[in-house]
């Protein structure tokens, strides 16, 4: 990944979320050139996304970690802030209590749950969006990577693991608002989100912490730490004969990468108006694994553009064509897996002296095997 | 060290640098290792030879704790028992192991490889703000011409000729400064010269370090010269000079007798 081809990435996320919002903010909405601000949301949405591909591409292009489950640390951050969105309602709710959101006192509870006290506070809720979804990758990746739990079998437990949260999130019990989830936000930090100058300033939010996010990951995978995930990824036992201890490098970014689609998740709620717990159907986390394989899997900028594309193809086609969208994915996943392994940025990259892959694979079976 | 160390028995390890006696492993009621016994003095170098599943491989595994021995003592140095250890620990110890098919990392440079193979610290935490030394520089140079991979320094490792391969393979077990290499068939799929070649290397190496190596090719055997142990069916069939084993009946019975 060359210092250019990152540079661009940052001018073009910057530059192209600035556009829009000057395009929003300067223009009238009779003007030919306005920029209606449901597209400054949608763009917004997107941009979270390329945060879950991102943090994807993280473990999966680069610790050979197939997660098929990291859509779950994404809603656990999108929860987090959804909870401080539902304190921050206040007396506003349509039963009026100032302590209980709306669902509390429809189910008949009296007070307030443990886990959302403290929530109310920005700072703290803010914590919480990056605690939960790290601490959990922390348990569930010390658990995987200590028993050498890879391959399949890792992925088929990522599945189950956000299955399982889609379950336990949808009982009322748990205190999420159940099926239904948290909604009808009125502000954040004081500022009401249906403001036109609210959504432009979180799409600027979210494509700060997007370019943020991606300089993050791409020192990590650039220093010492990452050559050594990528030899992790391509010859995991071999890294043990030369005394790395790989579950250990596993675990990192592993959980690095679950707060940073936290984060993306936090970012999310409040541009989509909701959050409920269709956000944990493992559906999700295999259409974000998609964007990174469209996108161009181990290359960071790819993961960024995979979700970027793939989602302006979903607005287009569940507007035109619903019923046909989920063929249209499914056949560019094997499209791309086909014809494309290195995704739309291959096709961009100049073509550099590389190994077969076949090599690689062959060698490292031996040794594992 | 004198002759007679080299004849230790059980009991009295001083003066090895691995003591393997009395080990059994079996897989699914095949016993891959029989009461397999080893002693290696510091500073020699050993040839393994033995037909096709004598054990060799899995004597390697069991050394370098890919594999725990059902019963039996392995013992680097002084007193570290090896069958309580992990891989990592184990090659943190300073046991390097080179396996059959060269094994490096594919997408990442030759001098990439090298700087991974490197003995320091393996923390994460030290490797995400690690920056190249001139000290490391420095040794990763002497290791690119001990094993004449100068030119290719910057080349990606999947771009390389098999005995490259093999080469840098070997570097990465020098840069890990180990004081028993354990090499299983380095001179397999090379040519003439560079298995020459390989055989100078490794005399080359010997003169600091310990070395076993597993080979099929008794050409090479000889031109190393060394102390040969053949194995079969686990156990060690003979030992001494390459002369004495290979006019061993029991040798002959086990190579040319089915």
């Amino acid at each position: 990944m060359s210092r250019l081809s990152a540079t661009l990435t940052i001018l073009l996320v910057l530059g192209g979320a600035g556009l829009l919002a000057a395009l929003n903010l300067l223009t009238t909405p009779a003007s030919q050139f306005h920029v209606p601000v449901y597209v400054i949301s949608l763009v917004g949405k997107y941009l979270c996304y390329a945060m879950l591909a991102l943090a994807v591409d993280m473990v999966w292009g680069f610790a050979g970690i197939l997660s098929l489950g990291h859509a779950a640390f994404f809603a656990l951050g999108g929860y987090a802030m959804g909870m401080y969105l539902m304190r921050e309602i206040g007396a506003r709710g349509v039963y009026g209590n100032p302590l209980l959101p709306d669902f509390m006192v429809f189910l008949g509870w009296k007070q307030l749950p443990w886990y959302w006290q403290g929530m109310d506070h920005f700072a703290v809720a803010m914590l919480m969006v990056m605690l939960v979804p790290g601490l959990l990758a922390l348990v569930f990746g010390w658990l995987a990577f200590r028993s050498r739990v890879t391959g399949v079998y890792l992925s088929i437990i990522t599945q189950a693991l956000t299955y399982a949260l889609l379950l336990a999130f949808f009982r009322n019990d748990m205190g999420f608002g159940g099926n239904n989830g948290m909604t009808d936000f009125k502000d954040l930090l004081g500022i009401p989100l249906q403001a036109e100058n609210t959504r432009v300033g979180l799409l600027l939010a979210t494509a700060v912490f997007l370019c943020a996010q991606f300089l993050i990951a791409r020192y990590v995978v650039t220093s010492r730490f990452g050559k050594v995930l990528i030899a992790v990824r391509d010859a995991e036992s071999r890294t043990r004969f030369l005394g790395y201890r790989p579950e250990n490098y596993k675990l990192f970014v592993f959980v690095l990468s679950a707060v940073m689609a936290g984060i993306g998740g936090a970012l999310y709620v409040p541009q989509v108006g909701i959050i409920n717990p269709s956000e944990f159907a493992p559906a999700n986390s295999i259409e974000a694994v998609i964007w990174v394989a469209v996108g161009g899997r181990g290359t960071l900028v790819g993961a960024i553009l995979g979700a970027v594309l793939v989602n302006l193809g979903k607005t287009y086609f569940t507007g035109a064509l619903p019923e046909l969208w989920l063929f249209a994915l499914g056949g560019l996943f094997i499209f791309v897996t086909l014809l494309l392994p290195k995704g739309v940025i291959g096709l961009f990259a100049a073509r550099r002296p590389r190994a077969k892959s076949e090599a690689s694979v062959s060698a490292a079976q031996e040794i594992a095997g | 060290m004198t002759e007679a160390a080299a004849t230790a028995t059980g009991g009295q390890f001083t003066e090895t640098i691995l003591y393997v006696d009395g080990v059994n492993v079996s897989f699914d009621g095949f016993r891959a290792l029989n009461d397999l016994s080893l002693v290696l003095e510091p500073g020699e170098m050993r040839a393994v030879i033995g037909p096709n599943g004598a054990g060799k491989t899995t004597m390697m595994d069991v050394i370098t704790g890919k594999t725990r021995p059902d019963t039996g003592k392995v013992v680097f140095g002084k007193d570290t028992d090896l069958t309580r250890l992990d891989e990592p620990a184990i090659a943190a110890l300073g046991i390097g192991r080179k396996f059959q098919k060269p094994t490096v990392f594919e997408p990442h440079t030759v001098w990439d490889n090298l700087l991974l193979a490197l003995a320091g610290d393996r923390r994460p935490r030290f490797a995400l703000w690690a920056r190249e030394t001139a000290e490391e520089r420095d040794r990763i140079e002497d290791i690119l011409k001990t094993i004449r991979l100068a030119d290719v320094r910057h080349r990606v490792a999947g771009g390389l000729s098999h005995g490259q391969k093999q080469w840098l393979e070997i570097g990465m077990l020098l840069a890990q400064e180990p004081q028993l290499l354990l090499v299983d068939e380095p001179v397999a799929g090379m040519t003439d010269a560079e298995t020459e070649q390989t055989a100078e290397l490794l005399r080359d190496i010997n003169r600091t370090r310990s070395v076993v190596v597993v080979e099929h090719d008794m050409a090479f055997v000889r031109a190393l010269g060394v102390k040969v142990t053949v194995l079969h069916e686990g156990h060690v069939l003979s030992e001494g000079s390459i002369d004495h084993v290979s006019n061993d009946p029991k040798v002959v019975e086990v190579y040319l007798g089915r």
